[in-house]
């Protein structure tokens, strides 16, 4: 998994609550054999596109310098809904790096630290905060998040922490990968299991 | 100490605590379908994990074929490398693969209760949001991402933080009309769709304990549009006389064993939970969505939303539902012309959810300007609608007798409700483009979706009968 520590960049508010992962990578991509480095030109093709397949010069990630942006900025329950993990290599292939919200969909969020993409969870008040900053100079607003000392700084250079699970955080510093981690616990798994066939043998077919 | 039922089956399936509130949990059954297994077995295999434990492992494809009559993997040349795929993995590891053609292919979470794969007190996992269905058998279920898929086949175990638990209470008898949709329905429309985000949902109360098991599957299944990632009803004797004698359930003896423990897994009377919510059924009408996320649900009797009525928050979101729906504020829902019907989804389409569409549809004849589809669930559930002749009351009602398979829910397969149509759909997401690229979606029961289309527009089934 590639590590993440710090990111420096252009956030662009996309301030919609419940952006569910069928907006971020329709369906139909993930059938496609396009692969995983293919999907970034999908991403959010929704609202990025119009129907004849022109850019809409509406949507922020169309505009400059948020076409750029590594950061995302939105509002309640980013990436709720199908636990596609293509939304995630989607949101890579795009550029993006976090995505800041007040919170996540369960599923996503799970995904995004399989695949080095870090939901940084913070107060709506802060985002609007955030976004505003950003909205006010977009031309040299920059927002740092900071995973080594838990901290995102504003264009303004205001501090602001987040809370992250120290397994999670450890293992994001440092690209670790979860089934090497549990194949290391392989006899753990084996008696368990050899207690569970004489407890349970029921589910054991 | 009191426990509840999640509790019970978390800490029975923890093999290691990892710390920092993680622990290493037991998968007991993995399910796989197309859109995922086949990638995932095949990545497990590249990075040099076979699966440890096949035969806890099963599939079937859903997501990627047609659903037309007489199809086969070739009749959606996009989903075929996807199934063959699929095919080529679970054989060479012994998996067993419930293939397109075969007895036992359908919807994932309709398979595996349908086989008795699905067992109370067991953990289930799937690479799809709606796994929670299975949580109506008593099961711990949730949906997993594809990276956390190719853990589970190289560990059969997963990396698991235990979520806080949720308890939605259902009191009292439902109103006529009123099915497991419209109690779920109407379950996120008062909590929200993220109440459930970091809970584990336990259904309880009169309302529930009076389901069959299928309307628990269907409440299950829309757990995760209230964002928890799994939801789940004790087992009672009403599992267990739906489980016995099914394929793959305990047989004998060991069935005997298998129930006296299942007997000891509801939550103890006096058991905790973090968050409580209760919903009286004398009070809950069929329901129906009018926006672009679950919680945009009313009363089919209601008017349409004015955003300017809305909390703060929600206005804007309000307002751009609307605009994509095509809907005015104010309006009565019912009467709104409707163009597509979809009866099916792993949320309805089982022999219950046919049999009550098919009371509605039997004598009349849909609307000129609709297209219906009816997808059974699976290959089992299509042979038994079939013999109680179900088929020919959809044939003669005008609507298309099809294929088992997702189809339209997630329009994965190709079949889509076209740009800016409107249809009224038994699956679990109106989300923009779900259905397909401008497809307007309203979430209702089987039921209420026939009489849409009988009707021609959003209908309320009350007044059918």
């Amino acid at each position: 998994m590639d590590k993440f520590t710090k990111v420096t960049g252009v956030a662009a508010p996309l301030m919609r609550q419940n952006v569910d992962t069928d907006l971020i990578i329709r369906i139909e991509r993930l059938v496609d054999n396009v692969g995983r480095e293919g999907l970034g030109p999908f991403c959010f093709e929704q609202i990025r596109f119009k129907p004849d397949g022109s850019e809409d010069p509406d949507c922020i990630l169309n505009q400059a310098p948020y076409r750029e942006a590594p950061i995302i900025l939105s509002r309640e329950n980013f990436g709720c809904g199908s636990s596609r993990e293509g939304a995630v290599w989607a949101l890579k292939g795009f550029g993006i790096k976090t995505v800041i919200a007040p919170y996540f969909g369960d599923i996503f969020n799970n995904n995004c630290f399989q695949n080095g993409i870090l939901p940084v969870a913070l107060p709506i008040e802060e985002i609007e905060q955030l976004a505003d900053e950003m909205t006010a100079s977009p031309g040299n607003a920059r927002v740092t998040v900071d995973l080594e000392n838990c901290v995102v700084v504003s264009p303004t250079g205001r501090t602001i922490p987040f809370q992250i699970d120290a397994r999670r955080q450890h293992a994001m510093l440092n690209g670790l990968d979860d089934i090497a981690q549990t194949f290391s616990r392989k006899a753990e798994i084996e008696a368990w299991q050899s207690n569970d066939k004489t407890a349970r043998p029921w589910v054991w077919l | 100490m009191s426990k509840t039922l999640f509790d019970k089956i978390w800490d029975s399936h923890v093999i290691s605590d990892l710390g920092n509130g993680f622990v290493l949990l037991h998968i007991d059954r993995l399910l796989l379908h197309d859109m995922s297994g086949g990638k995932a077995l095949k990545e497990a295999i590249e990075k040099g994990y076979a699966p440890s434990q096949p035969r806890l492992i099963y599939g079937t494809p859903d997501h990627t074929m047609s659903t037309q009559p007489g199809r086969t993997e070739k009749s959606f040349p996009p989903g075929e490398p996807l199934i063959l795929s699929m095919r080529e993995t679970t054989r060479a590891y012994g998996i067993k693969l419930f293939d397109l053609g075969q007895d036992g292919q359908g919807i994932v979470h309709v398979m595996g209760p349908e086989q008795g794969l699905t067992l109370p007190g067991t953990t289930l996992v799937c690479g799809d949001s709606h796994t929670s269905t299975h949580g109506g058998m008593g099961a711990l279920a949730f949906g997993i991402g594809a990276s956390e898929l190719v853990h589970t086949i190289a560990t059969q175990t997963m990396v698991q933080r235990k979520p806080k638990r949720f308890r939605a209470s259902f009191e009292g008898a439902l109103q006529p009309g009123v099915t497991a949709k419209d109690m779920i329905l109407h379950l996120i429309g008062d909590v929200g769709t993220a109440a459930g985000t970091g809970y584990a949902v336990e259904y309880a109360g009169s309302a529930v304990r009076a389901l069959p098991v299928e309307a628990r599957l269907t409440l299950c299944n829309l757990t995760i549009e209230m964002g928890a990632r799994t939801g789940m009803v004790a087992p009672d004797d009403t599992t267990y006389e739906y489980l016995d004698g099914r394929d793959y359930a305990p047989k004998g003896a060991m069935w005997d064993r298998a129930v006296a423990h299942w007997r000891t897994l509801p939550s103890d009377p006096d058991a905790g939970f973090d968050r409580e919510h209760t919903i009286d059924m004398r009070n809950v009408a069929p329901q129906i969505t009018w926006g672009t996320s679950p919680e945009h649900v009313i009363a089919v009797d209601r008017a349409i939303p004015d955003p300017s009525k809305a909390p703060e928050e929600k206005r804007g979101a309000w307002e751009a539902a609307l605009q994509y729906q095509g809907l005015e504020p104010g309006q009565p829902i019912e009467g709104t012309r409707v163009d597509w019907v979809f009866i099916g989804s792993c949320t309805n389409s089982r022999i219950s959810d046919l049999r009550a569409a098919a009371a509605i549809a039997k004598g009349r004849h849909k609307a000129d300007h609709v297209t219906a589809w009816v997808v059974p669930g699976s290959v089992r559930i299509k042979r038994e609608a079939e013999a109680e002749g179900l088929d020919k009351v959809f044939l003669d009602a005008g609507f298309e007798w099809r294929e088992p398979g997702c189809s339209m829910c997630l329009a994965s397969n190709g079949e889509r409700v076209p740009p800016g149509k409107r249809s009224v759909s038994t699956s679990n997401r109106n989300f923009v483009g779900r259905q397909g690229p401008g497809a307007r979606t309203h979430l209702a029961s089987p039921a209420m979706a026939a009489a849409a289309a009988i009707k021609g527009a959003i209908a309320d089934v009350r007044k059918i009968g």
